[in-house]
């Protein structure tokens, strides 16, 4: 391939720009820089003839820099005139010749740094505010699609319910059981390990049964639960509003948030209950055991002790919990589900910020829940 | 990279005719489990035509032109591409091929993203070194080519209709000024005026860029005025192919149906001759 695309020479007034090999798109960048020197180079011309009598093979980007080079010259005043193009190209040429918009792109919206990074602080800040908002928005939404439900309980959609209870809740049962053993495990052995210094080993299990019991059963669950529940209700309920099936559900005359997201939360306030408490059971077992193995207790001092240490008020406090981080955990979700917008970013924007908001909301209550027992008492 | 493609290659004349065919389908089986889609599929596709493709809604169309392009695997047969056998090509080789079509999916399938600009850029930014000007230079000109226009360069997929997504998803196809294009339903979801603009674009470029085009379509318009031949599967194979004439005079019942049933209304014989 030859490395000059473009020949010139000049004669007075007259300019003769000669082009030769093949203008396509491998050549691009080299046509396009010997394309713009000739033209600044040759400012002042007043006739131009272009002869494309050599060129063997044109394509768009090649018709398109002759185009340019046209478009600049007669910009300049000049007159330039194309000769010995192949009938097909002139064809291509003409196409080309029609378009309007490619001289006055306008660059997207750049944005100032400092103003940028503000303005974005600002924008956060009040996202927050506005996610509390749809919170209390989709919570009102599914408070007045339970009360319709309860008026009409024939449309309710058990099916579904049992479908989502299988999923958040059945299938959840292994690795929660799996987790919070392990807790239990290591709860009881650092409790032993730095009890046994000063000989009150047998406090451990005190520990590890309010702990467990008031705590971290819930805490552990309801996080595992917002990480696998929460973001799949987000992505499933995101990727059905991007592909316009909520839509499609809201014309038939059904309330999306009674179809949808009703049958979800209820499995959640249903399903975390019954998972804190057997992820509670099996962190109790799981410190017991390390108890007795590692700290030489014995199950039936593990057991009446635990009977002292704790109260049905301790089991209840976290029992107590549950639904409402359940709650939580399933609103932020649908909330964060219903607003993906087209994008697959978007999708997982949401998700990302549903398993985030939900696990922070999940101990800021925990943290409320703490103030509100300690101040009756309990 | 330029080596390895040679944009013109004379491919040698098939037996048939003596046409330079730039895809051969031979023996095709394509199936999902139990249910064969596709049962021993032969398809020619000569340079520079545009080959319309019909068949039922679920004939499996879609899937002869993902199996063309190596998204769904076969069982048997073999299938190549500009004289290229894709099964037996390094990935450098497909690369190759893959940088000389350009598809456009049923759906459209743009980038949601980016915007239709980014999406226009996306491909030509992999494969050549071009300045930024020429690039969203480039990116404009193939909008206004399909038809568009420059304004909706900064728009997302999410913000356009139907039909700007099936040109946007052209212009896309197009982008590398590609020698094959694959179109899966161009025209649906367009009206009829969009549709026809649509069919005298795809006849210009034909013209102009040398196209072959292999498109699937249910538009008896399209076949009507763009396609030069026409493909027809029916049961898992390829049972008629030629020029509108001969679909029209075909005996076969599912042709018969096809093209003088209610929706080809006043189309006769004598439309067909005069393209
Ligand atoms: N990925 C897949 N898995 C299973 N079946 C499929 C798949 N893709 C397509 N099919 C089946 O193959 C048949 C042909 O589909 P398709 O080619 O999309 O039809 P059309 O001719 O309308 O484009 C259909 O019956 C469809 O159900
Ligand atoms: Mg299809």
């Amino acid at each position: 391939m030859s490395d000059i695309l473009l020949e010139e020479t000049s004669e007075g007034e007259r300019l003769k720009l000669v082009g030769a090999g093949a203008w396509v798109a491998l050549n691009a960048r080299r046509l396009e820089s010997q394309i713009d020197s000739a033209r600044l180079r040759h400012r002042g011309a007043g006739q131009v003839d272009i002869d494309m009598t050599g060129v063997e093979r044109l394509d768009t980007f090649g018709a398109w820099l002759l185009e340019r080079l046209v478009r600049s010259f007669s910009a300049g005043g000049a007159t330039p005139n194309v000769t010995g193009l192949k009938e097909d190209y002139r064809l291509l040429m003409d196409e080309l010749g029609a378009v309007k918009g490619a001289e006055k792109i306008v660059p997207r919206t750049g944005t100032q740094s400092l103003t940028y990074a503000l303005s974005s602080i600002g924008e956060n800040v009040a996202s927050v505010g506005n996610s509390f908002g749809s919170i209390a928005n989709m919570l009102g939404a599914v408070i007045v699609a339970l009360l319709r439900v309860l008026t009409r309980p024939r449309s309710f959609r058990f099916t579904s319910l049992v479908h989502q209870l299988d999923n958040v809740a059945w299938r959840a049962v292994p690795i929660v059981l799996l987790i919070t053993f392990l807790i239990g495990c290591i709860i009881a052995q650092q409790g032993l390990f730095h009890f046994r210094r000063f000989g009150a080993d047998v406090f451990v299990v005190d520990m590890v049964g309010i702990l467990v019991l008031r705590e971290l059963g819930v805490l552990i669950v309801c996080i595992m639960v917002a990480g696998r529940t929460g973001s799949a209700y987000t992505a499933e309920l995101g990727s059905m509003k991007m592909r316009e099936e909520i839509d499609a559900l809201r014309t038939m005359g059904f309330d999306p948030t009674e179809v949808l997201i009703l049958p979800r939360i209820l499995a959640l306030i249903i399903g975390v209950p019954i998972l804190t408490f057997l992820g509670s059971m099996s962190a109790l077992y799981g410190g017991g055991l390390v108890c007795w193995l590692y700290g030489g207790i014995d199950p039936e001092i593990f057991l009446s002790r635990l009977k002292e240490s704790i109260s049905l008020n301790t089991f209840q406090v976290g029992m107590i919990k549950a639904p409402f981080m359940a709650l939580v955990i399933g609103i932020v979700a649908s909330v964060e589900g219903m607003a993906v917008k087209g994008s697959a970013e978007s999708l997982g924007r949401q998700t990302t910020a549903s398993v985030v908001e939900s696990i922070f909301l999940v101990i800021v209550m925990d943290g409320i829940f703490a103030i509100f027992f300690a101040s009756i008492g309990k | 990279m330029a080596d390895s493609l040679p944009p013109d290659t004379p491919a040698k004349p098939n037996g048939a005719g003596g046409k330079d065919v730039v895809i051969a389908v031979r023996d095709v089986v394509v199936g999902f489990g139990e249910k064969i889609v596709l049962d021993h599929v032969d398809l020619d596709v000569h340079r520079g035509e545009v080959l319309g493709f019909v068949g039922g809604s679920g004939a499996g169309k879609s899937v002869l032109m993902r199996t063309i392009i190596g998204l769904v695997p076969k069982r048997e047969g073999s299938i190549k591409v500009l004289g290229v056998d894709m099964d037996e090509v390094t990935d450098l080789e497909r690369q190759a091929v893959e940088r000389r079509w350009g598809i456009l999916f049923q759906h459209g399938a743009l980038f949601s993203s980016l915007t239709v600009m980014e999406n226009l850029q996306f491909p030509v930014r992999e494969y050549l070194d071009l300045s930024p000007r020429l690039l969203d230079e480039l990116a404009i000109a193939k909008l206004e080519m399909v038809g568009l226009d420059a304004t909706a360069c900064h728009k997302f997929p999410s913000e356009l209709s139907g039909g700007m997504i099936k040109r946007v998803a052209l212009a896309r196809a197009l982008a590398l000024d590609p020698e094959i294009v694959f179109l899966d339903e161009p025209t649906s979801g367009l009206d009829p005026i969009g549709a026809g603009a649509f069919d005298t674009l795809i006849a210009t470029l034909q013209r102009t860029l040398g196209l072959t085009v292999f498109m699937v379509t249910h538009d008896l318009d399209s076949l009507h005025t763009v396609c030069n031949r026409i493909a027809v599967l029916f049961e898992g194979k390829v049972i008629e192919t030629g020029p509108m004439k001969q679909m029209l005079a075909s005996r076969h019942p599912w042709l018969r149906s096809y093209f003088h049933g209610v929706r080809s209304g006043h189309r006769t014989d004598a439309d067909a001759e005069a393209p």
